[in-house]
């Protein structure tokens, strides 16, 4: 069996998860890594995409998460994310349906303000649907 | 003299009044044990983001290309003063004392001769600091609406704040906010946030030892950050800020609670007197009228 490490997940409202685990993937701006124990100090933004988190008795654990940077040292990771959802809470068909009215939002836009909001929130969901799709 | 019909009335009415304060008070303690929880759940968050920032920047020390964030622009001209108050009022002396705070500084600075801008958060705030400083006040932010603060209500206000700073709008932010000690005592402060203060590093820097491998960059990581240091300041400003006022307000009521028991008790006492003496005029006439036979 994988040794265990310290992983924490931290949103800015709450700590999400903190725990002991064998592994984690974190989806790097660089590209996805893997972290295992003993892995060398780093600290990486994140882009949005999925962490994939290997449980002490093997079974994985998959959170869709925005924003934010982790940081790896002698104590363990920690992965600051601006939101965090669980893969298993999000339905595919959900994503289309407000991918569907962000589309709409962006085309009865008044002024740019309102464009820029609803092209962000177009892009985070696009990445959603993008990110469950290569699962 | 009041009669006693008059007297009955007071009291009720009083009695009245009583008991909304005594409900304001325990619906306030109940949304202050939630506010206090909020507050403790933000806190790794916003630590482990200094302790982070503090390594960063002191990689930067007195180095040229460090962002504009960081080591401001240069000049010292605008400040802009982001006071943060509540939308409600009934609560003490909170929105007063976060900005007289503010005042006082508005006024040192035109002293200095510096040109200040004021960002309201909060009605209440808006409702004092408009009288004298009309002018400055370059816009009011509302969350009246929202029933517990999150994160993208303060991500809103940092993106707003860095779109002005931008733009030029302003040299130096400053954030007013009152921070959280006991249900008695909430401390008014201020807080520089842009260029970001950046905590000693030997205090927050845990890893001062450790060799760090950085992707992308540190300066790219740097510029990521800090934007979201101002969100996360900010929101740590308003979550101290709604556990504050739940405190203020719970300690006012319970003043106004017990103040109203005072009154009760007086009215309650004269007219007993009252009423005493009225049945003693009314056995004295009687008296008077068999003895007279």
């Amino acid at each position: 069996m994988a040794e265990l490490f310290q992983f924490e997940l931290v949103s800015p409202e709450r700590l999400l998860l903190s725990e002991a685990v064998s592994g984690v993937v974190v989806p790097g701006t660089d590209g996805d890594f893997g972290v295992y124990k003993s892995h060398a100090a780093a600290m990486s933004t994140i882009r949005p995409g999925v962490v994939t988190v290997e449980h002490a008795d093997g079974h994985e654990r998959k959170l869709y998460i925005i924003g934010g940077f982790a940081d790896v040292n002698s104590k363990g990771l920690t992965i600051l994310a601006e939101k965090a959802t669980d893969v298993a809470d999000i339905k595919a068909e959900d994503i289309a349906e407000q991918i569907h009215h962000a589309k709409e939002d962006f085309a009865d836009a008044k002024d740019d303000d309102q464009r820029i909001a609803a092209s962000t929130k177009l892009d985070d969901l696009k990445n959603i649907q993008a990110a469950l799709a290569s699962l | 003299m009041a009669s006693l019909k008059d007297l009955r009335n007071r009291i009720a009415s009083v009695k009245a009044t009583q008991k909304i304060t005594k409900a304001m008070q325990m619906v306030a303690a109940a949304k202050l044990r939630r506010a206090q929880e909020a507050a403790e759940a933000a806190q790794p968050y916003a630590e482990r983001m200094g302790a982070v920032l503090a390594d960063l920047a002191s990689a930067f020390e007195g180095r040229q290309d460090a962002p504009t964030l960081m080591t401001g622009t240069g000049k010292d001209d605008v400040h802009l003063l982001v006071v943060a108050t509540a939308d409600r009022g009934l609560c003490g002396g909170f929105n007063n004392s976060i900005v007289k705070l503010a005042k006082e500084r508005v006024r040192r600075l035109q002293a200095e001769g510096k040109d200040v801008k004021i960002l309201c958060v909060g009605k209440k705030g808006y409702d004092i600091l408009h009288r004298d400083y009309g002018k400055l006040v370059i816009d009011t932010i509302e969350l009246r609406d929202v029933k517990s603060i999150d994160f993208s209500n303060a991500d809103d206000i940092g993106k707003r704040l860095l779109s002005l700073f931008d733009k030029g709008e302003f040299d130096v932010c400053t954030l007013f906010y009152a921070q959280f000690k006991s249900v008695i005592s909430q401390i008014p402060t201020e807080q520089k946030i842009i260029p970001a203060s950046v905590p000693e590093a030997d205090e927050a820097g845990v890893h001062a030892n450790e060799i760090y491998e950085y992707e992308p960059g540190e300066p790219e990581i740097l510029r990521d950050l800090l934007p979201r240091n101002v969100s996360v300041q900010i929101f740590h400003a308003l979550l101290e800020n709604v556990a504050s006022e739940q405190g203020a307000r719970m300690s006012a009521m319970d003043n106004a609670t017990r103040n109203a028991g005072e009154v009760i008790d007086k009215l309650t006492m004269s007219y007993n007197r009252q009423r005493q003496a009225q049945i003693t005029t009314e056995l004295i006439e009687i008296i008077a009228g068999a003895e007279a036979l």
